[in-house]
C-alpha cells in the first residue's frame, strides 16, 4: 500500500527565522491509519501539520527542500484550496473556526464556497450533523453552544467535504476532561466508520490514548525522535526526555521501581497486564509516607451563602459557602459554564450577589469598589493578550501603581523588585510583543503582583501550555505562594494542575458547590467527577487493579512523592 | 488593488465592523458641552483604514455606521453614514505611507497620519455631511454646519490622541526582536 | 449593554417569510422616497403604511420600546436645535410668515416653522418603523445571502455576516477586559480630566483591538482552509427563493415610489405648501 502522506528528507525554514523548523523529516502515513503527533511547543509539530494542509508555504512563507506528497499531490504546488479537498483541518480555536451565524451555515460553509446547490446542501448537512450528533443544534448561534459542541460543529464542517485525511490541531486544548473524552471517542468513531486517515496533534498524551491510536510520532527540535506503537513508546523514556507528560499511571509505576515492557500493553490502564508489577506497587504504597497535616491558619477569604442570578428564577450560583485560609493554594473546578467565572466576578465585585456575603480577612467587602478590591485581590485573566494594554513591559507592570498616583521613584523600585521576582528583570526595557506566551503570562501576573495583593485569582493559568511551560508557570506560582505567602485560587479544569499543585479543590456543578475536599478524593469519586465533568484519575484504576483498597490514599501518596521529587530536582538545578 | 483584496481583507472588514458596532455606545463625554461625546469608534475606524487601506476603511465606515445606528438606535441616518465611509477611504488612501507594518510609524509618519485624518474629517463632516443634511432633510445650513464642525473637531481630537496611540503601539508590535538584548 | 441592541426574533408572519432581498429593496426604495419627498400628504400616507406594516409584522413594544423612546428624545432635541439655529426656516421654505407666539428677537414661533418642523418629524418617522421592522424580522444569515442576490459582491455580504457573527464575542471580550482593567484601578470616572479619560479608555481599547487583530488571522486562515474565495460565485445555505408575495411587494414599492414622486414634484417643488 502506498502512503497517503509521505515526507522524504523534508526540511523547512520560515522566512522570518534563522534556523530550519523542520529538519530532514522522513515519515510515512498510510491510508486509514490513526497517528498521534506529540512534541513540546516549538518542536515543529504544528509546522508539520501546516505543511500537510498547505498553510505552509501559502500562509506562512518559507523555503523547503526534500519532498512531501499528500494523496499523490505536492501541497506546495496544489495550494490551500486544492488541499482542502483532501485534508480537513480542525483548528484549536473553536471560536475562530466557527464562522457561520448558525451551526447549519457553518457546516455548509465549504459547500457554499464550492457552489453546491441549496437542496443538496440541506441533505449533506443533515447527514454529517447526524454523524457528529449535532442535529438538534442546527439553528443555534455559536454563543448558545459549549466548547465541546463548537468543536463537533468544526468536525462536521470538514467532514462535509468528504476529505481523506482529518487533521486535528490540539483538539483537547479548550475542553474540560469529560468533554475531551467524548471528543476522543467521536474521533475514534469517525475513524472506524468513515475509514479516514486521522492525524492528531496534541501534547495531552494520556487523554488521547483513551482510545487506541496506531502509532505515535514524537517530534523534538524539528526532527522525528520516535515513530512507534504506543505500547512500545511507553516502555521507553523518550517522553520524559522530550518534555512530554507520561500517563500518570506510568509515572506511578516507574516511581514504584517498575520497568515497563511493551508486551504488557501499557497503552490503557484498564487492560494493561499488571501481574509483574502488582507487588512492587503495593510495596511502594506501604513504604511512602504521608505529609503531616499543618495547623489551619486564619481565614483569608470567606464566601458565605452566596446566591446569584442574572434573571430571577434562573440561578447561576446557589448557596455557595467556603473558606480559604491564608497561604493556601486551591483550585475551583467544574465544567465550563458551571458558574466558576461568575464566582470570581462576584469576588472581584464586577457583579453583586443577590444574597450572601464575601469576607476578606474577616470583614465584609460588600461596600468596597472594584478598584479597592483590586488592591487586595488580584485577578489574572486566561488570555494575557486581553490584559496587556501597554507596549512596553515596564509600563505594563507599572500601570496599576501609576493610576493610583504612587510617586515615580517608588513605582520604579516596586516594579523592578516585582520583575526580579518574576524573572523578567533582564527584559525590563523590552516591548511585550517580543515575549513568548508564557512570558506574557508572567508579565500579567507581575502587573497584578506589583500591587501586593493578598489573594491572587488566576483563570486557567496553564491553558494551552505544554508540559515544560506548564511546569514553569506552576512552579513560579508555587514559589509565590510559599515564599511570599500569597493565597492563590485557580479556576481550572486541568486535572493535573489540581492534583499536583493544589491542596484542596472546590467543585462547582450546575451552580452548586458539590465538594470541598482534597483533589485526591475528588478525582477518585466517580459521582463528583461525573457531575463536574471531570474524569477519574488513572491512578485510581491503577490502585484498584493492584488491590489497594484505599485508592485516595494511594493518590495522596503519589502526589506527595511527586512533589518531593520535583522539589529535589529544583534544589539540584539551583546548585 | 484588486489582487490585494483577499480573505484577510474580508475578515478585517467583518471584525472591524463588529468592533465599530460594539464601540457605538462606548463614548467619552466631553463634560463641558452637554450631549457631545468623543466617539471611540472613530479612532478604531482610523486604525483599520491606516492598517488595511481605503477599501477596508471605507467599507468598515459605511457598514459600521449603518449597522451600528440601525442596531442601537433603530434608524439609519444616511447623511452621516456616507461621510463615515468618505473618511475611511481618505485615511486609507495613504495607508502605505504610514509604514505601520514595517514598524516605523515614527515622528514623520505620525504627523502625516494626523494631517490626513484632519483632512478626512473636514471633508467628511464639514463638507459631505452638512450638504447631505441640506439636500435630504432641508435642514437649516447654519445648524448642520455647526453640527458638522463640532463632530469634525471631536473626531480630530480623539483620533489624534487615541488613534495615534493605538497605531504607535501596533507598529511597535511588529518591531524586530533581534535588536533586543537582555540586561542585568 | 447587550440588552439594548435590537435583534431578530423568529415569528411566522408573511413579512417574516419575505426574502431578505425583497425587504432590502423595500427598505432602500422606501428610504430614498422618504429622503426625496417633503410633501406632507405623501409623508402622511407613508407613515400610515409603515405603521400598518409594523403592526402586521407583529413587532412588540418590548422588542423596540427603549430604542423607540431614544429616537423620540433625539428627534425632539434635533427639532429644538433647528428652531434655535433657524427660527425662520419655515418662512424661507413656504414664503409666508404667520406669527403665533412672540418670544424674543428673531425667535418667534410661526405657523410655517411649526409646519416645517412637523414635516421633519414625519420624514424621520416614515423610515424608522421600517428600519425597526427590517431588523427584527430579517434573519441575519439570510440578509448576507440576499445582498449577494442584489448584485453586491459576496465578499461584502460575507463581511457583514462575520460582523454580525462576532458582535456578541467582541462585546463579551469588551466587558471582560473592562472588568479586569477596572480591578487594576482604571476607572472611567467623570471626575478626571478629558486627557486622563482618553488615556484610560486607550487601556481598554488597546487589548480589545489587538486581540481582535489576532482573531482576524485565525478566522481568515480558517476560512481559507475551507475554500472561501475559491470561485467567483458561491451559493448560500440560507438563501430564500423569491415567491409571489416577494414580487408583489417589490412591485408595490416601485409603483408607490413613482406615484409618490409624481405627486410630490407635480408642482415643481418637493414641499407641499398649505399656506
Amino acid at each position: 500500500m502506498l502512503p497517503i502522506i509521505e515526507f522524504k528528507n523534508y526540511t523547512f525554514q520560515y522566512r522570518s527565522q534563522k534556523e530550519p523548523t523542520l529538519l530532514d523529516i522522513n515519515l510515512a502515513i498510510y491510508p486509514g491509519e490513526k497517528v498521534l503527533i506529540v512534541g513540546p511547543s516549538g518542536s515543529g509539530k504544528s509546522t508539520l501539520a501546516h505543511c500537510v494542509n498547505g498553510m505552509v508555504p501559502f500562509s506562512f512563507a518559507g523555503e523547503s527542500s526534500g519532498s512531501l506528497t499528500v494523496s499523490g499531490k505536492d501541497p506546495a504546488k496544489t495550494g490551500i484550496f486544492g488541499m482542502s479537498k483532501t485534508v480537513g483541518t480542525v483548528l484549536q480555536d473553536t471560536d475562530g473556526q466557527f464562522i457561520g451565524l448558525t451551526v447549519a451555515e457553518d457546516v455548509a460553509f465549504a459547500l457554499e464556497n464550492d457552489c453546491v446547490p441549496q437542496d443538496k446542501m440541506f441533505s449533506l448537512v443533515d447527514e454529517v450533523a447526524e454523524v457528529v450528533d449535532i442535529k438538534t443544534l442546527l439553528h443555534h448561534a455559536p454563543t448558545e453552544l459549549s466548547g465541546g459542541q463548537k468543536q463537533r460543529v468544526s468536525m462536521a464542517g470538514v467532514l462535509v467535504d468528504d476529505v481523506d485525511v482529518l487533521l486535528f490541531d490540539e483538539p483537547l486544548a479548550n475542553l474540560d476532561p469529560a468533554t475531551g473524552k467524548r471528543a476522543i471517542d467521536l474521533i475514534d468513531r469517525i475513524h472506524k466508520e468513515k475509514k479516514k486517515t486521522i492525524l492528531i496533534i496534541e501534547h495531552r498524551l494520556e487523554d488521547v490514548l483513551y482510545r487506541d491510536v496506531d502509532r505515535i510520532v514524537v517530534i523534538g527540535e524539528g526532527r522525528v525522535v520516535a515513530d512507534c506503537k504506543p505500547d512500545e513508546l511507553l516502555a521507553t523514556d523518550i517522553l520524559v526526555k522530550e518534555g512530554i507528560r507520561e500517563p500518570l499511571y506510568v509515572t506511578a509505576l516507574k516511581h514504584a521501581g517498575c520497568t515497563l515492557r511493551a508486551e504488557d500493553l501499557p497503552q490503557h490502564i484498564e487492560s494493561m497486564k499488571l501481574d509483574r508489577y502488582r507487588e512492587r506497587v503495593q510495596a511502594w504504597y506501604e513504604q511512602v509516607a504521608l505529609p503531616v497535616a499543618e495547623p489551619a491558619k486564619e481565614p483569608a477569604l470567606e464566601v458565605l451563602d452566596l446566591d446569584f442570578s442574572y434573571i430571577s428564577g434562573n440561578p447561576i450560583l446557589q448557596n455557595i459557602r467556603f473558606c480559604i485560609r491564608k497561604g493556601e493554594m486551591i483550585s475551583i473546578v467544574g465544567k465550563n459554564g458551571a458558574g466558576k467565572s461568575t464566582l470570581s466576578n462576584l469576588i472581584c465585585g464586577f457583579i453583586n450577589p443577590d444574597r450572601g456575603k464575601i469576607l476578606l480577612g474577616g470583614s465584609d467587602i460588600a461596600d468596597k469598589s472594584i478598584k479597592e478590591r483590586g488592591e487586595v485581590i488580584g485577578l489574572v485573566m486566561q488570555n494575557p493578550n486581553q490584559m496587556i494594554s501597554k507596549p512596553m513591559i515596564f509600563d505594563e507592570v507599572a500601570l496599576g501603581l501609576a493610576v493610583r498616583g504612587v510617586p515615580e521613584e517608588e513605582i520604579k523600585e516596586r516594579v523592578y523588585e516585582t520583575l526580579k521576582i518574576c524573572g523578567l528583570y533582564p527584559f525590563r526595557n523590552w516591548p511585550v510583543s517580543a515575549l513568548s506566551f508564557g512570558q506574557k503570562k508572567r508579565v500579567t501576573i507581575a502587573s497584578i503582583l506589583v500591587m501586593n495583593p493578598q489573594v491572587l485569582i488566576l483563570d486557567e493559568p496553564t491553558a494551552g501550555q505544554d508540559y515544560k511551560h506548564y511546569t514553569e508557570i506552576m512552579e513560579f506560582l508555587k514559589e509565590l505562594n510559599e515564599s511570599y505567602g500569597i493565597t492563590i485560587i485557580m479556576i481550572t479544569h486541568d486535572m493535573h494542575l489540581m492534583l499536583e499543585y493544589t491542596d484542596r479543590a472546590i467543585v462547582i456543578a450546575d451552580g452548586k458547590l458539590i465538594a470541598d475536599d482534597t483533589p485526591a478524593h475528588v478525582l477518585t469519586d466517580e459521582r463528583i467527577a461525573d457531575q463536574a465533568y471531570l474524569k477519574k484519575t488513572s491512578l485510581y484504576d491503577l490502585a484498584v487493579r493492584c488491590g489497594i483498597a484505599d485508592a485516595p490514599g494511594f493518590v495522596d501518596r503519589f502526589i506527595y512523592f511527586e512533589r518531593q521529587v520535583r522539589e529535589h530536582g529544583r534544589q539540584n538545578s539551583d546548585v | 488593488m484588486n489582487k490585494k483584496f483577499g480573505v484577510k481583507e474580508v475578515v478585517a472588514i467583518g471584525i472591524g465592523t463588529a468592533l465599530f458596532i460594539v464601540l457605538t455606545n462606548v463614548q467619552i463625554p466631553v463634560g463641558f458641552i452637554p450631549n457631545t461625546a468623543l466617539q471611540t469608534r472613530a479612532a478604531v475606524l482610523a486604525f483599520f483604514a491606516a492598517v488595511f487601506g481605503p477599501v477596508v476603511g471605507g467599507v468598515v465606515g459605511f457598514l459600521g455606521h449603518a449597522l451600528g445606528d440601525a442596531l442601537f438606535y433603530g434608524s439609519v441616518w444616511w447623511s452621516w453614514v456616507f461621510p463615515e465611509a468618505v473618511f475611511g477611504v481618505i485615511v486609507g488612501l495613504c495607508a502605505a505611507k504610514y509604514k505601520i507594518k514595517e514598524g516605523s510609524f515614527g515622528g514623520k509618519e505620525i504627523a502625516m497620519f494626523n494631517v490626513v485624518q484632519a483632512i478626512g474629517n473636514a471633508a467628511a463632516w464639514i463638507v459631505v455631511a452638512p450638504i447631505l443634511d441640506i439636500v435630504i432633510y432641508a435642514e437649516p445650513a447654519n445648524k448642520v454646519f455647526t453640527q458638522g464642525a463640532t463632530a469634525c473637531v471631536l473626531n480630530i481630537v480623539i483620533i489624534g490622541i487615541l488613534g495615534t496611540l493605538l497605531l504607535v503601539a501596533y507598529s511597535k508590535v511588529g518591531a524586530k526582536s533581534g535588536s533586543l538584548s537582555k540586561e542585568d | 449593554m447587550a440588552g439594548r441592541i435590537l435583534t431578530y426574533e423568529e415569528k411566522d408572519t408573511w413579512i417574516h417569510r419575505l426574502g431578505g432581498a425583497t425587504k432590502m429593496i423595500f427598505f432602500l426604495l422606501w428610504s430614498i422616497t422618504g429622503m426625496l419627498t417633503y410633501d406632507t400628504r405623501v409623508l402622511l400616507v407613508m407613515l400610515a403604511v409603515s405603521l400598518v406594516i409594523f403592526k402586521v409584522s407583529k413587532t412588540e413594544w418590548r422588542q423596540v420600546g427603549t430604542v423607540f423612546l431614544f429616537i423620540l428624545f433625539f428627534l425632539c432635541l434635533n427639532l429644538l436645535a433647528v428652531f434655535i439655529f433657524s427660527p425662520n426656516q419655515g418662512t424661507e421654505v413656504y414664503g409666508t410668515k404667520t406669527v403665533l407666539v412672540t418670544l424674543f428677537g428673531e425667535h418667534n414661533i410661526t405657523k410655517e416653522q411649526l409646519f416645517y418642523e412637523f414635516n421633519i418629524l414625519l420624514k424621520y418617522f416614515t423610515v424608522t418603523p421600517v428600519v425597526l421592522m427590517f431588523i427584527v424580522t430579517t434573519n441575519p444569515s439570510e440578509f448576507a445571502a440576499s445582498l449577494n442576490k442584489l448584485g453586491i459582491s459576496y465578499n461584502i455580504g460575507y463581511a457583514i455576516a462575520i460582523a454580525l457573527r462576532y458582535v456578541p464575542d467582541v462585546q463579551a471580550d469588551f466587558t471582560k477586559i473592562k472588568h479586569a482593567q477596572e480591578a487594576r484601578g482604571i476607572e472611567m470616572s467623570s471626575k478626571t480630566s478629558l486627557w486622563e479619560r482618553m488615556r484610560k479608555m486607550s487601556m481598554i481599547i488597546f487589548p480589545l483591538l489587538f486581540s481582535s487583530m489576532d482573531r482576524i488571522d485565525v478566522v481568515s486562515n480558517a476560512m481559507e482552509l475551507r475554500g472561501f474565495g475559491k470561485h467567483k460565485k458561491r451559493t448560500w445555505y440560507m438563501e430564500k427563493k423569491l415567491t409571489k408575495s416577494d414580487y408583489l411587494t417589490i412591485g408595490f414599492v416601485v409603483v408607490f415610489m413613482v406615484a409618490a414622486l409624481c405627486v410630490t414634484f407635480a408642482d415643481g417643488s418637493r414641499f407641499y405648501n398649505p399656506f
